[in-house]
């Protein structure tokens, strides 16, 4: 991995933001250079929100993602939104909860339960984005589990550790591949 | 070995600023500056400072002008509108040479425009934004990094030169988190103080050879006046057009006689180089971006870009009109440093222009068409 450009998107509330925050830590923690941001209306939820980090082994120049090699959508209007003009051999990555997946030509699409494996696996609705992070992890290759780990218990709120581990676990026990 | 850490331009902003000593925060949240005062609250009480969340954006900068006269390294942050408030406040710590940081993270305007949206609009305003002629001394930075370095220099220039300093932010990278460094130790500047106050000094009496008056903490022994009114030199309002011009002329002077020390530019590839990419703050990333793709594409292109902000860098820009066939200037507004490029080229070289005020970010690629552009 030279450099990655991730875009997660969602609904307002999901915590796609922090999901890029922690990817962005870990990388910070594996010795990496990283670029985080994020766009969002004015309204605290609901509406559309999209966050992004790249990865990369070598100074980064421009911050925002240009050519994305990852979308993640975790709603049908976000998917709608961001899920056009993708590159070739983009990963995209569609919640199974998603009724209609555009055609995207020349990227990989994956379906994986992450909203219904929080609410119903892990038990909490509120750990999709933490449930996202360790999928993504697992499928991408960015840092070692060890690093994850360490930057999701620094980025989450006391006595909420092992439910958020647990949350960690079972997205990588999606086992995504493609 | 300095611990690395993520962290947002926001929040650098702060922590450069407590490493620099501020131990004062006076505020009005607006987006996208509003983790300025998050941060400060819960940082200045762990190292014995205070915040204070104000009614208004006038009244925040009134908080830090109190604060600082009383001894402390103040500031306020905002943005555009709140900026436009705090204008008239701004000019009277420019009179009465009170230091100060003020920090105006950019977002799209006129008005309230697009608050979660990168701009670079108010670079005008930060140079002229209150009424008279004035000192003004503004920087703006272009990663996480140095955003917590400059807010370093900017409380540094304050006191050394008893001014307020414009730290000229935005979007772009007040909200970016990256990996920085935090140093152990850095140089900080504190304003020269009167060792022994007393109620008969005269509290805006220079010394010869000094570059400002000491200034003695309100609350120390020292009693004295001070007023927006020109003054004399125990801060009382005086209609003396000599003690007038001679206030000007040195407030004045304090900043342009100290050229060399105030302004700073960073030249990337410059040395060969026939196209250079103007730009400061945030859009420097799209610039960086588009300098390697032109490279790689064989086209000798470089950057210029103005730290300093204001005063602005006429005469390292000077030197680098001589050289190159053209210069691409771009920034997130409709032109305003534009302008001044022109004035400074007076017409060397070809000037282009690439100003974006949707919202959006100017991309590499638009950049790149336009150093490509014949």
């Amino acid at each position: 991995m030279s450099k990655m450009e991730l875009r997660l998107a969602g609904s307002g509330g999901q915590g796609v933001i922090l999901a890029t925050v922690i990817l962005a830590e870990a990388a910070v923690i594996a010795g990496k250079y990283t670029a985080q941001s994020q766009s969002y209306g004015p309204e605290a939820r609901g509406g559309s929100a999209k966050a992004e980090v790249i990865i990369s082994d070598d100074p980064i120049g421009f911050t925002k993602v240009q050519k994305p090699s990852f979308l993640m959508a975790l709603t049908q209007d976000s998917l709608n939104k961001y899920g056009k003009n993708l590159p070739e051999g983009c990963i995209v990555v569609v919640d199974d909860s998603i009724e209609h997946i555009p055609d995207m030509p020349g990227c990989k699409v994956l379906t994986l339960p992450i909203l219904s494996t929080a609410r119903e696996k892990v038990g909490r609705a509120q750990t999709a984005n933490i449930v996202a992070v360790g999928a993504i992890n697992d499928l991408l290759h960015l840092v070692d589990h060890e690093h994850l780990r360490e930057a999701v218990l620094s980025r989450i709120p006391k006595g909420t550790e092992e439910l958020n581990m647990k949350a960690l676990e079972m997205g990588m026990a999606l086992n995504a591949s493609v | 070995m300095p611990k690395r850490v993520l962290m947002q331009g926001n929040e650098a902003c702060v922590e450069g600023a407590i490493a620099a000593g501020m131990r004062f925060f006076a505020g009005y949240p607006i987006t996208p500056s509003t983790e300025i005062a998050e941060v400060s609250a819960v940082r200045l009480p762990q190292v014995g400072g205070h915040f204070v969340q104000m009614e208004d954006e006038i009244a925040s900068i009134a908080c830090a002008i109190g604060a600082s006269t009383a001894g402390a390294k103040a500031m306020t942050a905002t943005s555009g509108p709140g900026f436009s408030l705090k204008q008239e406040n701004l000019g009277y710590a420019c009179l009465t040479e009170i230091p100060l940081v003020v920090v105006d993270v950019q977002r799209s305007g006129p008005s309230t425009g697009l608050p979660t949206s990168p701009s670079q609009g108010d670079v005008m305003m930060s140079r002229w934004g209150t009424h008279g002629d004035h000192p003004i001394i503004v920087i703006s930075p272009s990663s996480v990094k140095e955003t917590y370095e400059l807010a370093i220099r900017c409380f540094n220039l304050a006191e050394k030169y008893r001014q307020p300093v414009i730290f000229l932010m935005d979007e772009i990278v007040g909200h970016l988190r990256e990996g920085i460094e935090i140093p152990e130790n850095v140089e900080t500047v504190d304003r020269p103080t009167v060792e022994h106050p007393t109620a008969k000094l005269a509290a805006y009496h220079v010394e010869p050879g000094q570059l400002v008056p000491a200034m003695a903490p309100f609350g120390h022994g020292q009693r004295y006046n001070i007023s927006g009114l020109f003054s004399n030199e125990k801060g009382f309002p005086t209609n003396s057009n000599e003690l007038t011009e001679e206030k000007m002329q040195r407030i004045m002077h304090k900043i342009s006689d100290n050229y060399d020390d105030i302004v700073q530019v960073e030249e990337t590839g410059l040395e060969d180089a026939e196209v250079a990419v103007f730009c400061y703050g945030g859009t420097t990333r799209a610039a960086i971006t588009a300098v390697e793709e032109a490279r790689a594409k064989g086209i000798k292109a470089g950057i210029f870009r103005p730290v300093t902000i204001w005063p602005f860098a006429e005469r390292e820009l000077d030197a680098v009109c001589k050289k190159v066939k053209k210069i691409v200037v771009a920034e997130h507004n409709y032109g305003q440093l534009l302008h001044e490029v022109e004035r400074v080229a007076q017409g060397r070289c070809k000037i282009s222009f690439i100003g974006k005020v949707n919202g959006t970010v100017i991309t590499p690629d638009e950049i790149l068409a336009k150093i490509e552009e014949e």
